[in-house]
C-alpha cells in the first residue's frame, strides 16, 4: 500500500512547522510582555495575592470578551491575549500538518489530522 | 513585597523550569507547579492554570529547534495525539467532578517507578527493531541525525503505545501538567524509538495535549494574567535555552538527568497526593 518512505522526505515540512511555532511563541511573548509592562505600570506597588483561589471574570476568560478587552487597550486583556496566541500554536501547527499531508496525498494522515483537529475544535469552543 | 518584584521572581524560577523541562521533554508543568504552590503559597488552582499555559510555551518554544535538528517524528506524534487529546478532553472534565489527590499518588508511584526504569543504562547502538506491520502500515518507520551520520529506525508496539498516551493525556488534562514522562516513556520504552527521537516527538505533543485541556481551563477561569505574565516569559526564555543544549549532550548524561527529574517529580507528586488526602 504505501511506498517506502525516502529518508527525510518530510523534512521541508518539518523545518516550515518549526518556523510557523517559532513566529507564534515570539508574537505570543511580545503581546503578554506589552500587557505585561502596562500592567505593572498600573499595578507594579500593589501586593499579589494569589493565596485564594477566585475565578478570572468572565471577560477574562471567554475567547470573544478577551479580544473586545484586549483591542481597548486593558493590559490584563492583551496579557490574555497573547495566551490565547499561545494556545493557537499548536492547533495552527495542526492546520497547517493537515495542509502539507493533503499536498503529499497521504490520506491516512490527512483524516488522522483532521480527527485532532476536531478534538481541539471540540475543547475550544464548548463550555 | 509588592507585585513587580513577584513578578520578577516568579520570572527568573520560570527561566529555569522552562529550562529543565525542554531539556527532559517533561515540560516546565512540573516545575513550576511546586515552586508556585511551596515556594510561594499560591493556590494549586492558579498553579495548575499557570502550569498548562507553560507547558505549551515550553513545548512549543523548543519544538521549533528540535525540528530544526529533524529529531522529531511528525507522523509518529500526530498519530498519537489522537489518544492525547481525547485523554486530555476526559481529564479535563473528570478534574471537574474528581479531587486529584487519589490520581496524584497514582500517578507519583508510576514515576518513581519510571525513573529506575529509565536510569537503566542502555545501548544504543544495539538497538535494531524488526519491521513492525501496523508501524509500516502507518508509514511511522524514519531516520534521524547522529554525530555519525544519519541513522534509520523502526517503530513497534503501536497499540500499547497508544494506550499509555491516552493516560498521559487524561493526566495532563487532569493535573495541568504535560505528563512529558509518560510520553517519553511509552515512545521510548514501549515503541522503542530513539531516545532523542521520543523526547523531541514528546515535547511536540505535549503543546497539542495541553492545548485540547485549555480552552477548558480558561473556560473555568484557572487562567489568571498577572501570575500567568511572568511565567510565561521565563519558561519561554529558559525552554529555548534548552533545546539549544541537546545536539551536544551525551544520550547518557540526557537519560541520568530525566532520571533524576522525573524521580523528583514523583516524590513532589506522592507529597501533594497526601496532602491532599489528609485536608479532605
Amino acid at each position: 500500500m504505501m511506498t517506502p518512505k525516502p529518508e527525510r522526505s518530510n523534512h521541508k515540512m518539518e523545518i516550515v512547522i518549526g518556523n510557523l511555532l517559532r513566529a507564534g511563541v515570539i508574537t505570543s511573548g511580545a503581546v503578554v510582555f506589552l500587557g505585561g509592562i502596562l500592567y505593572l505600570y498600573h499595578n507594579g506597588l500593589q501586593t499579589p495575592d494569589y493565596r485564594v483561589f477566585r475565578p478570572a471574570p468572565a471577560e477574562l476568560s471567554s475567547v470573544r470578551e478577551i479580544g473586545k478587552l484586549a483591542f481597548s487597550g486593558q493590559d490584563r486583556g492583551i496579557i490574555q491575549l497573547g495566551i490565547l496566541i499561545l494556545i493557537a500554536t499548536p492547533i495552527a501547527r495542526v492546520i497547517f500538518s493537515l495542509f502539507a499531508f493533503l499536498r503529499q496525498r497521504d490520506i491516512m494522515y490527512v483524516i488522522i489530522t483532521l480527527i485532532v483537529f476536531s478534538i481541539l475544535v471540540f475543547s475550544l469552543f464548548s463550555r | 513585597m509588592n507585585i513587580t518584584l513577584f513578578t520578577l521572581i516568579i520570572g527568573l524560577g520560570s527561566i529555569v523550569a522552562g529550562f529543565l523541562g525542554s531539556l527532559t521533554g517533561l515540560g516546565g508543568g512540573i516545575v513550576i507547579i511546586p515552586l508556585l504552590t511551596l515556594g510561594f503559597g499560591v493556590d494549586i488552582r492558579y498553579a495548575v492554570g499557570a502550569s498548562l499555559i507553560c507547558v505549551i510555551a515550553t513545548s512549543s518554544g523548543a519544538a521549533a529547534a528540535y525540528v530544526k535538528e529533524g529529531f522529531s517524528n511528525i507522523r509518529v506524534g500526530m498519530f498519537l495525539e489522537i489518544a492525547t487529546t481525547i485523554g486530555a478532553l476526559a481529564g479535563a472534565y473528570l478534574a471537574l467532578h474528581m479531587a486529584a489527590p487519589f490520581i496524584a499518588i497514582i500517578f507519583g508511584l508510576v514515576l518513581v517507578f519510571s525513573s529506575f526504569v529509565s536510569a537503566r543504562p542502555r545501548d544504543e547502538m544495539s538497538r535494531e527493531v524488526k519491521t513492525d506491520r501496523l508501524a509500516s502500515a502507518l508509514n511511522m518507520n524514519s531516520a534521524y541525525p547522529t554525530p555519525q551520520g544519519v541513522r534509520s529506525y523502526n517503530v513497534c508496539n503501536v497499540p500499547t503505545g497508544f494506550s499509555l498516551m491516552f493516560i498521559a493525556g487524561a493526566l495532563s488534562g487532569l493535573l495541568g501538567i504535560g505528563s512529558g514522562a509518560i510520553k517519553v516513556l511509552a515512545m521510548d520504552q514501549t515503541m522503542r524509538l530513539p531516545f532523542k527521537v521520543s523526547t523531541a516527538t514528546s515535547n511536540f505533543m505535549i503543546g497539542v495535549t495541553a492545548a485540547a485541556s485549555a480552552g477548558i481551563y480558561l473556560n473555568k477561569g484557572y487562567i489568571n494574567p498577572g501570575l500567568i505574565m511572568p511565567v510565561v516569559l521565563g519558561v519561554l526564555t529558559g525552554s529555548s535555552l534548552g533545546a539549544r543544549h541537546l545536539f551536544g549532550a551525551e544520550t547518557r548524561k540526557l537519560r541520568l538527568v530525566f532520571s533524576i527529574v522525573i524521580f523528583l517529580v514523583a516524590v513532589e507528586m506522592i507529597y501533594t497526593g497526601l496532602k491532599g488526602v489528609a485536608l479532605r
